[in-house]
């Protein structure tokens, strides 16, 4: 026996191809769209993995760093690492914010991460763990390592608020879990960039407080200038990165400073679930609806395709039925048509996704699982649009081919 | 092959139920030998395409009895299960318009028959080309439908209507379509086909230019059957 599906194919290769492909790029769409879900997941596990922590200790009853805001005093890791387990402990703070590159062609600023890290050495927590081109940080004032992402290159300078920074090394991938690339900096440089109120606020508030008789007393002198000093320090990290001893579990060493800190402490597993359940759980979804939708617009076009090109066989259909033909043969034929597009249209939604994936801003990550599953999602979809084209085939009637 | 060709008796045929009934055929009585062609003549809505269709296994006879080669194959009911199959194998038809498959060529469309009736595909299609060298078409064996000329397409629907070697042949105006050098062309080679693999063979008509040709006619009017010689000109 001869494929009648096989044969029609080649007669109208053109129309498959045509449609094929139409159909192929709305699939390209639908795995980048995955890809662009699973490029979020993996920035939120890259972001863990880089920051080279065990343990995230942050304000008290906040989800942060990175999903919340969190403020804590920037003394505490100093007795956080001599509790029993922890084998480094080291203050970091996250701002999301305008970069701004100077160059002669004028300004042109970035949305990136800006990330204080402490004066220490490479591979402390919150370091960046690897770099693709110049040095670490080594001075503790103006330096910066930034991603290549944000375009930045060595020797840039880099205008973070007030203050300028000379760009001495790149990194790859070093993100945050929006995808923004990130900055690094010196925390004392970063607190300043987080914390400092501008010039004119520092005066008016130093005004506020000499007015105030509480602290402006004249028999205790040093008591304003203190005062004003407290208020207009930069004393605040948004979490501690802590690192354990490999002997100790992240439960035996979260507990104790759970209870004698107060503060609250997540485990990467945990870090993870707020990173992925909560931070992204709404792009998730926005996703998921792209996905509904476009499956749901895929299997109409198939449907309507394989409709057409059946509705154009009726009379064959009508031969073919009277010179005996089973409906079995039938169904098959407009099956395996529906399922021949649907193969062409995954290779070459899949090919388009692979070329189109690096084009984009933020992380497109397709993997091979979605692939897979794509692929049984666009047959399954083939089948079921396929079925209102069998059905009116086998209604239609032998008798109809000898006429009236 | 065909034992005792067509045999069809008291055969009626009612469309529709109550006040809408219509009776479309009443008293239908034919014979037809293998090896023989007759000719069914009648007015538009006489009842020619409902016997083609109740004979072709298409539609379901009201009563009477219809007797294919040594088989009953109705006797007021079908008395056989498997109808697709009756007509794969045991009727050939052939139409006023070709109705090839399109995408199929010339030689498939013949083979297909004998494939879906689960002959090898290489067998089918030697069988396919000896009939088409039959009928002069061998030539355009590898061409598709959409390549020939209405008379090659026609020769290559009869070719198909025979590939099975069914003991019954229906032809609903065959001729209609083609000049009278090519409609009679394409009578001599159904007379031919007859005589070779004894196969009975009804051709409606209204095809003044091969009337003549028919040694026997059916005329049917109200659906009632009426035999008489034809004049059975030699049609060379
Ligand atoms: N499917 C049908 N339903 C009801 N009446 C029909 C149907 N087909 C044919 N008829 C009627 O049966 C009669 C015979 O029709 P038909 O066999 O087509 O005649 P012919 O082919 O000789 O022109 C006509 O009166 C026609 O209206
Ligand atoms: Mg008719």
């Amino acid at each position: 026996m001869i494929s009648l599906a096989g044969r029609d194919i080649l007669h109208a290769w053109g129309k498959f191809i045509f449609t094929g492909v139409g159909l192929g790029l709305l699939i390209g769409v639908t795995l980048t769209m995955a890809g662009v879900y699973r490029g979020m997941v993996d920035d939120g596990k890259v972001l863990l993995d880089n920051s080279g922590a065990d343990l995230w200790v942050v304000q008290k009853d906040t989800l942060g760093p990175y999903a919340e805001s969190s403020s804590m005093p920037d003394d505490l890791w100093r007795s956080i690492r001599t509790m029993p387990g922890v084998a480094e402990a080291a203050n970091v703070t996250y701002l999301t914010m305008q970069v701004a590159r100077q160059s002669n062609a004028g300004d042109q600023d970035v949305r990136a991460m800006v990330v204080g890290i402490t004066a220490g050495e490479a591979g402390a927590p919150g370091w960046p763990p690897q770099l693709v081109a110049g040095r670490q940080i080594t001075r503790g004032h103006y330096e910066a390592v930034a991603d290549i992402a944000t375009g930045f290159q060595l020797d840039d300078v880099l205008k973070i608020r007030r203050n300028h920074y000379t760009v001495v090394g790149l990194t790859r991938r070093m993100v945050s879990s929006s995808g923004d690339p990130m900055v690094f900096i010196p925390l004392k440089d970063a607190q300043e960039a987080q914390f400092l109120k501008d010039n004119d606020a520092i005066l008016m508030q130093r005004r506020r407080t000499e007015a105030n008789p509480a602290f402006n007393r004249p028999g205790v002198p040093g008591l304003l200038d203190a005062v004003i000093t407290s208020q207009t320090g930069n004393s605040s990290v948004n979490a501690v990165l802590v690192r354990i001893q490999p002997e100790f579990s992240q439960e035996e060493v979260a507990e104790p400073i759970r209870r004698w800190k107060r503060l609250t402490v997540y485990d990467r597993a945990q870090m993870e679930s707020i990173l992925v359940g909560k931070l992204i759980a709404t792009s998730a979804k926005q996703i998921g609806m792209f996905l509904v939708i476009l499956a749901l617009v895929s299997a109409a076009i198939v449907a309507f395709i394989i409709y057409t090109l059946t509705m154009d066989k009726i009379r064959e259909i009508a031969v073919l039925k009277l010179i005996g033909t089973r409906n079995r043969a039938i169904a098959g034929m407009i099956l395996q048509q529906a399922l021949v597009l649907g193969v062409i249209g995954f290779v070459v939604g899949k090919i388009s996704a692979t070329f189109a994936a690096p084009l984009f801003p933020k992380y497109v990550l397709l993997t091979p699982v979605d692939s897979v599953f794509g692929f049984f999602a666009v047959l399954a979809i083939c089948v079921l649009s396929s079925i209102v084209a069998i059905r009116m085939a086998l209604k239609v009637d032998p008798a109809e081919a000898i006429g009236g | 092959m065909a034992g005792k060709g067509i045999h069809i008796e008291g055969l009626s045929k009612r469309y529709g139920e109550g006040d809408t009934a219509v009776l479309a055929l009443k008293d239908v009585n034919m014979h037809v030998a293998p090896g023989e062609v007759v000719g069914l003549i009648g007015p538009s809505g006489s009842g020619k395409s409902t016997l083609l269709k109740c004979l072709g296994a298409v539609i379901d006879p009201t009563a009477g009895r219809m007797v294919l080669g040594d088989e009953v194959i109705f006797d007021d009911a079908w008395k056989v299960r498997d109808l697709r199959a009756l007509r794969r194998d045991k009727i050939g038809f052939v139409f006023q318009a070709p109705y090839l498959i399109p995408f199929l060529d010339v030689t498939d469309n013949v083979a297909l028959l004998p494939m879906l009736a689960g002959m090898p595909n290489n067998e089918a299609r030697t069988r396919a080309l000896e009939l088409l060298t039959a009928l002069d078409v061998q030539h355009r064996a590898k061409a598709m439908p959409s390549q020939l000329s209405g008379g090659e397409q026609q020769r290559v629907a009869i070719a198909r209507g025979l590939v099975n070697r069914p003991p019954v042949i229906l032809a609903d105006e065959p001729t209609a379509p083609l000049d009278s050098a090519r409609a009679m062309a394409v009578i001599r080679i159904l007379n031919d086909m007859a005589q070779r693999f004894q196969t009975a063979v009804i051709v409606v008509t209204h095809d003044e230019k091969i009337i003549p040709t028919f040694k026997r006619i059916y005329h049917i009017r109200d659906g009632i059957t009426h035999e008489e010689a034809g004049e059975g000109r030699s049609f060379d």
